[in-house]
């Protein structure tokens, strides 16, 4: 866990995540490496990276699912246990057995789990809550629905919804838009914008670089280090895509114009590893 | 029947019956999370590593001594699932293979020590034997007592953290980001099953235990649409095969207990595989064979709305040999269901002699909206 020093005092409130030196490991090979990474609070922000670049586990190091060999992560300056209850996640659709034997509502209601505490069982006004969140992604007509009859942009859709009823400051998700249908992506691109407009900072993993333009005003471009972090308008350049993808660029349709420099807010000198 | 009326009048079948209800109970709450959680192999691995806990608590206690031998079928399993844990900790194999590694090496080890028991000799080698395969006569009153114990202490866990051990067998990772301590819950619920295990060694046996945990929970998943259905169903399915499978074993000398509880259980997953309505096959098989016909009947319209559209007429007869020749297979069973539905309707179109037949009003309606749904072009001809 990153459990830094002073603890009690704040340490770079300013930014809704803050995160320094964290590097991640499986079995000596590095996932992460040093990520400096700082998000000011009410942007939607957006996390690419090619497959293996470390998009999920950054989430989860953060989360705390995953322990860092070194580093450290703040939320609006305070640690992970102090800030729990100001975040909200959203894990990929995949990671749980769909075939459970529950209705959407019953998982929108298990976001207010923590919250309610030992002992006691969520009751008419958790109820109602969760229906207002369904209602909030467009499911209120699936709320009895047996969880392996949605199809999968519903599923998706339960999920954010059971991350809603966290009532949380700062949202992570991951790849909330993998295997969902248009509507879907709509539905949920218009929600999130919602969040932000509402103050909540949103960080999302998002893997079609064609829609990262339109949909976010935040970047943050990873291969195992951090390539460039900043405004979209900003980092999103020819030159960065190239050091983030390497020789995959060619398969980007939305190729930014070529940029005079690059983005003020890019780490300069770091060579991204191959 | 008089003998069956004074089966359950006697002590011993009342003990027996008593028992395995409480071991099916326990069995099917703590089966359904373990299913879930897709940790049944790891009860598996418990129940076979229990094996040499009993031969040492045999020898440590120089008899059978029921606290003695639970003790001993406690603490190997519990070395099994630490074993598992550190074999995929610090090694690159998978869990399933460190499960399976776990149970044969603690299975083997129990069988060495259970045959130098036996070639020592003693009173009491024989009752020994009986924990492979489960002799529910060898149950005593006292012993339930402990499955007593040991089923309320679940039941009253399971109740006491419904939602944090429904949270944790649905989605462990948000349990954590909710500040729940997963590890403490899941580790809770292993210490169950492995109590679990322990009570019904005697009367199921090391072998098949984990039928008793695996069996009801599978069946009962087949029925219900909410965990609480499940484990209740569960429990009720652990209670039926275990009293059954108790009583057909005591009719006949020397039928070892376990194998006959785990056909009862077996049966019931099968059956319910089979019958229960939504998922079963046999309800699956009926709703494809449905929708097959349905989907022949509605190419059976579009080919009558299109041939009507390419005559410019929208009640144009078509005569059924040639709806037969466009699809090429018979049509007349899928016509006749059409007709039944008031969709077409058969009429005659002299001079021919063959039948012929036409949408109906309603008929028309429903082509057009399949062509709307499937995106076709409504006025014209069918795709």
């Amino acid at each position: 866990m990153p459990q830094g020093a002073g603890t009690d005092g704040l340490h770079e409130p300013q930014f809704a995540l803050h995160v320094e030196d964290l590097t991640v490991s499986y079995h000596t090979n590095p996932v992460l490496w040093d990520i400096d990474l700082d998000i000011p609070p009410g942007v939607l922000a957006a996390v690419v990276g090619p497959n293996g670049a470390g998009k999920s586990t950054l989430i989860k190091a953060a989360l705390g699912l995953v322990r860092p060999v070194a580093g450290h992560v703040r939320y609006f300056g305070q640690g992970y246990a102090a800030a729990r209850r100001r975040i909200g996640y959203v894990p990929q659709r995949s990671s749980v057995d769909w075939d459970f034997p529950t209705d959407a509502l019953d998982v929108v209601t298990m976001g207010l789990y923590g919250k309610l505490g030992w002992f006691r069982r969520p009751g008419r006004a958790a109820r109602a809550r969760a229906l207002a969140a369904l209602a909030d992604v467009g499911m209120q007509d699936y709320a009895a629905r047996q969880i392996s009859q949605l199809s999968g942009g519903q599923q998706q859709r339960v999920f954010i919804a059971r991350a809603l009823v966290q009532d949380a400051d700062i949202y992570f998700l991951d790849e909330p838009l993998a295997g969902v249908d248009a509507t879907t992506e709509r539905t949920i691109m218009a929600l999130l914008r919602r969040l932000r407009d509402a103050g909540k900072t949103v960080i999302v993993v998002h893997h079609d670089l064609s829609t990262v333009r339109r949909y976010f005003d935040w970047l943050v471009m990873l291969n195992v280090r951090i390539i460039a972090q900043g405004p979209v308008s900003e980092v999103y350049t020819a030159e960065n895509l190239r050091r983030t993808y390497g020789g995959q660029v060619a398969l980007i349709e939305d190729l930014p114009p070529a940029p005079g420099a690059e983005g003020p807010t890019a780490e300069g000198g770091q060579d991204g590893p191959r | 029947m008089t003998g069956l009326a004074e089966l359950f009048q006697s002590q011993l079948v009342q003990t027996v019956l008593i028992g395995a209800a409480l071991l099916g109970v326990v069995s099917g709450v703590l089966g359904s999370f373990a299913v879930l959680r897709r940790q049944s192999l790891m009860g598996d691995t418990l129940s076979h590593a229990a094996l040499p806990g009993v031969c040492l608590g045999f020898l440590l206690a120089g008899g059978r001594d029921l606290g003695s031998i639970l003790a001993g079928a406690f603490l190997t399993g519990a070395l099994a699932a630490l074993a598992v844990v550190l074999i995929t900790r610090t090694t690159r194999l998978k869990t399933d293979a460190a499960l399976g590694i776990a149970l044969s090496v603690f299975f083997a080890l129990g069988v060495v020590l259970l045959t130098l028991v036996q070639a020592r000799g003693g009173a009491g080698q024989m009752g020994l034997s009986t924990f492979l395969f489960g002799q529910a006569a060898a149950i005593l009153r006292s012993d339930l007592w402990v499955m007593a114990g040991v089923t309320a202490a679940a039941l009253a866990l399971v109740a006491a953290f419904w939602k944090e051990f429904k949270l944790v067998s649905f989605d462990p990772d948000f349990a954590r980001v909710q500040g729940l301590p997963v590890l403490v819950l899941e580790i809770a619920l292993t210490v169950m099953v492995a109590m679990a295990i322990v009570v019904g060694l005697q009367m199921v046996g090391v072998v098949l235990m984990v039928a008793m945990l695996i069996a009801p929970a599978a069946a009962a998943r087949q029925w219900v649409r909410s965990l609480g259905a499940m484990v209740l169903l569960s429990a009720a399915f652990g209670a039926f095969s275990g009293m059954a499978g108790a009583l057909i074993s005591a009719q006949a000398r020397g039928l070892a207990t376990g194998p006959v509880v785990v056909l009862v259980a077996s049966a019931l997953v099968l059956l319910s595989l089979l019958l229960a309505p939504g998922r079963g096959l046999i309800w699956q098989a009926l709703r494809a064979r449905h929708d097959a016909q349905r989907l022949r009947g509605e190419r059976v319209l579009l080919t009558l709305h299109g041939l009507g559209a390419a005559h410019g007429d929208p009640a144009y007869p078509s005569e059924a040999g040639m709806i037969d020749a466009f699809h090429g297979v018979t049509s007349r069973r899928a016509l006749a269901r059409l007709q039944a539905r008031g969709l077409v309707r058969a009429v005659r179109h002299p001079p021919e002699e063959t039948p012929h037949w036409e949408l109906t009003d309603s008929g028309r309606d429903a082509a057009r909206a399949a062509l709307r749904r499937t995106g076709g072009d409504v006025e014209g001809r069918a795709r």
